[in-house]
């Protein structure tokens, strides 16, 4: 284990979950006018836990990361992190308790080199952030804890380069470092896959091995090959409702789920998923 | 009561002067995404060409008007076809920059040709002669500018909403490449529709010359107010820039007539307040 | 940021070379020296913040009559003046940024000038506190740590405003090189990248605020002191916009920036100036143009035809 990345109390193997639920959701819910995105939504997500969230295009897959995030505020239900109530709480006050998230669409300061924006995640968690008069040279703990984790995603060759100069898929790559800078209980991944080329793809595959053991996941992806391997449980959206909760093993043979995916014509990834749930 | 309505009839004046000015701005603002810091100086423009026609030339008043704005308007789409096209996927600041800086070289040259002083437009005998309206009687100037700025709503809102150039317009500033495609003529589209607005701001140059006097650090000087009536009004809605110019004007003509010594401090509080109830604009025409 | 010597050194040498081989223009130099502590001061906000604003020249202004107020009525030592005038331009800073800083964009460019505007008018309609058209003056400024009085030359004017540009430019840059300044420049980036790491926005935009707005009062007091009249064009849109012309000229972002571009707007102003009025409209206004048509790589390519 990388000394830069902590052990908590409840290091887990994967495949022999202790139910630890770090993350709660009761019955959420959302509409957008008379569109109701988000029905009744309850789920549970345990440390150490690797859930994958699929659906087709339109589900409401992001919007169930942006209501728990604190993007969106919720019409119904309430989000619990570690037993604590997140109702009315802001973005920033989320991921002070402890949640992170990626972005669909990378978000990352452009001009800003990718080990301060790693520093300053660390800032942020450690509540230097506020200091008016230390220079960011001054912090050499910090900068070591950086380096650290750049080690670890294998990407410390770009410490010194602004993303605005990076590839796609590294991008996404310091987009994952800035989240494990955080020290989440729970890190949410929103199709860390879109968007990367076929020649950087194993980067961030080979990055996703390397999230620490004990962090629980949530990870909306397309790529059914991924989640399939990635997650121990899968759960199925189809129009902002939870259609299927289980092991990857059971959501391939669900015939609902099989249904909800053939059933729609005009999503491109159809035929590969048929084939993809089809064990034949 | 003569105050009252002396405080209405004025400030519904500057008020449809302030509007005229602004719609341009407006349009190209709300629809057209482009930031034109400059826009004062085609008010300027009408105003001055108009002044040189008439006084210098000796032309009559309407056709020294009618000319101003004329050559206004084409002045405005050349500028828009050889310059400022290049300028629309520039980031905003850019855009403001420039704009500044044509701004300044329109003053400077306004300086160059004309000199630092007030440039004056004569009104014909017609226009100064007072109006029976029953009620009252009314400077036939000041009934001029309602009746026009009137006018200039109702065929704004008729072009936009039922016209051909309207849905070409609109089709243009949603989607510049699909409408192409569907056989727009788009260059000409943007080209006409930042002539027209710079058109109307020669008008209201001329119209509003005795209350906004032309001078050559004109664009500069009022710079501020057809801002605020276009953030207050909402960008892109004409009916919006109407309200707010109505409003705003009427507020800061009364401010004027009962207020003095406070000078222009209520037509800004009043933006203030307007401008943090509806950030977007009265009345926004309903775009991000 | 690392630290660099080299500009503080530059203005030293040529703030040296104005004081002994060209006296006479002791005063252009300390006029651009105050101004640049403002355009600096405007630099933070909207170089580092990102939140470009017509309406700087408020706090600008609110420092110059504080420090002359204090002059006049209480005592005329300059650095209670400093600090006097400080402390106002970060008071009214806290005050609108509480209001303003909720808003983005255009809208919150205009509230900015609204509330110059009102700020303005205010210290028109309160002539007997301001003294109106008239201006504010009557006072004298103290002698300089208890050292020396200004004298006509303009040699004491010059090295205290100097001195008072160094000290500002170094404690700015060590604010902006802080995690503060980091996180100031990740909201002006990518706001919501900074809100995913937890960072409370508000917050660190109204504390920035406010110290631009302390050092604006600063630019304000000295401006105050050295010419011993405050007018309300001092608090006035024209000052506001020429700042974030100077600002743009020199580039946002490294507050060494906007030094070149006071430098480079005053000294055009001033000769052009001497020839028309209007002159100096054509200059910038062609700059400003030009900047923009022309994109960078291409400036590169000119310098070099030109060698």
């Amino acid at each position: 284990m990388n000394a830069a990345v902590p052990q908590s109390g409840s290091a887990v193997p994967s495949g022999a979950l202790v139910p630890d639920p770090v993350l709660e959701i009761r019955r959420l819910g959302k509409s957008f006018g008379g569109l109701q995105v988000t029905r009744d939504i309850s789920l549970t997500l345990n440390a150490g836990e690797r859930l994958g969230l699929i659906g087709p295009n339109g589900a409401g897959k992001t919007t169930l990361i942006n209501l728990i995030t604190g993007v969106l505020m919720p019409d119904t239900g309430t989000v619990y992190l570690n037993a604590v109530n997140l109702n009315g709480l802001s973005q920033p006050q989320r991921v002070k308790r402890g949640l992170a998230r990626t972005f669909q669409i990378t978000q990352l300061a452009p001009k800003i080199t990718t080990l301060l924006q790693v520093e300053m995640a660390i800032h942020e968690r450690n509540g230097s952030i506020g200091n008016l008069w230390r220079s960011v040279d001054a912090y050499p703990e910090v900068r070591e804890e950086a380096m650290g984790i750049l080690e670890m995603l294998r990407i410390e060759s770009l410490a010194q380069r602004p993303p605005i100069t990076l590839a796609y898929g590294e991008q996404r790559l310091v987009e994952i470092a800035l989240a494990i800078a955080l020290r989440p209980r729970v890190l949410l991944l929103d199709e860390p896959m879109a968007g990367v080329p076929e020649p950087e793809r194993h980067i961030v595959l080979n990055a996703l091995d390397r999230l620490p053991p004990e962090l629980a996941i949530l990870m909306i992806e397309h790529d059914m090959d991924l989640i399939f391997n990635f997650a121990h449980r899968i759960i199925v959206l189809a129009e902002g409702a939870l259609l299927a909760d289980g092991a990857p093993k059971q959501i391939r043979n669900h015939p609902a789920v099989r249904i909800a995916y053939l059933g729609l014509g005009s999503d491109p990834d159809q035929p590969m998923i048929a084939a993809e749930l089809d064990p034949h | 009561m003569t105050l009252l309505a002396n405080i209405l009839i004025d400030g519904i004046a500057y008020g449809m002067v302030l509007f005229i000015i602004s719609v341009g701005l407006s349009v190209t603002l709300g629809l057209m995404r482009f930031v034109n810091l400059a826009h004062g100086a085609f008010a300027m423009t009408g105003g001055y060409l108009a002044s040189w026609f008439i006084r210098a030339q000796d032309w009559p008043f309407a056709f020294g008007a009618v000319g101003a704005v004329v050559l206004t308007g084409l002045l405005g789409m050349a500028i828009e076809a050889l310059v400022l096209r290049r300028l629309y996927r520039m980031p905003e600041l850019q855009q403001v920059l420039f704009t500044i800086g044509l701004s300044f070289l329109f003053v400077a040259s306004a300086n160059l040709l004309a000199g630092p002083e007030v440039q004056l437009i004569p009104l014909p005998p017609w226009l100064k002669d007072p109006i029976d309206l029953g009620i009252r009687t009314l400077p036939a100037q000041r009934l001029l500018v309602v009746l026009t700025g009137l006018l200039v709503m109702m065929i704004s809102v008729l072009i936009m909403k039922y016209s051909r150039f309207g849905i070409w317009l609109r089709a243009t500033v949603d989607n510049t490449q699909a409408a192409s495609a569907l056989g727009i003529p788009v260059e000409w589209v943007y080209a006409l529709t930042f002539g027209a607005g710079a058109a109307l701001a020669g008008l209201g140059g001329i119209l509003g010359a005795e209350l906004l006097p032309l001078e050559p650090y004109y664009p500069i000087k009022y710079l501020v107010l057809v801002l605020v009536v276009v953030a207050v009004g909402g960008m892109g809605s004409v009916a919006g820039s109407m309200l707010a110019a109505l409003v705003l004007g009427t507020i800061d003509t009364a401010s004027k007539y009962l207020a003095s010594d406070w000078g222009s401090l209520f037509y800004f509080l009043v933006m203030a307040l307007l401008l943090a109830w509806r950030p977007q604009g009265l009345l926004s025409p309903g775009r991000t | 940021m690392r630290i660099r010597v080299a500009p503080y050194l530059l203005i030293g040498l040529v703030g040296a070379t104005i004081y002994f081989f060209f006296p006479a223009q002791l005063p252009l130099a300390s006029r651009i020296a105050t101004l640049a502590i403002f355009v600096m001061s405007l630099d933070l906000i909207v170089g580092h913040g990102g939140l470009a604003t017509l309406g700087h020249s408020a706090l600008y202004g609110t420092g110059a009559y504080t420090a002359g107020l204090l002059a006049l009525h209480s005592s005329s030592n300059p650095l209670l003046g400093l600090l006097a005038g400080g402390a106002a331009g970060a008071t009214v800073a806290a005050l609108s940024g509480l209001f303003v800083l909720r808003y983005q964009g255009l809208t919150f460019l205009m509230l900015t000038i609204a509330v110059g505007q009102i700020i303005q008018n205010l210290a028109s309609k309160f002539r007997a506190w301001t003294g109106g058209d008239d201006g504010l003056s009557g006072f004298t400024t103290g002698k300089i740590l208890g050292l020396a009085t200004f004298d006509l030359q303009g040699r004491v004017a010059f090295l205290y405003c100097t001195g008072v540009l160094l000290i500002c430019l170094w404690m700015m840059r060590r604010l902006m090189g802080s995690t503060f300044g980091l996180a100031c420049i990740g909201i002006h980036q990518n706001r919501l990248r900074m809100a995913a790491l937890g960072t409370e926005i508000q917050p660190k935009l109204l504390t920035l605020y406010c110290l631009s707005g302390w050092f604006a009062g600063i630019a304000g007091a000295l401006s105050a002191q050295v010419n011993q009249i405050v007018g309300l064009d001092t608090l006035g849109f024209e000052l506001s916009a020429e700042a974030l012309v100077m600002l743009v000229l020199g580039g946002a972002g490294s507050l060494f920036g906007a030094i070149a571009g006071t430098a480079l707007f005053t000294t055009i102003h001033h000769v052009a100036s001497n020839i028309d009025p209007y002159h100096w409209l054509f200059v910038i206004g062609a700059m400003l143009v030009c900047g923009v048509l022309i994109p960078r790589e291409r400036w590169g390519v000119l310098m070099r035809a030109r060698a």
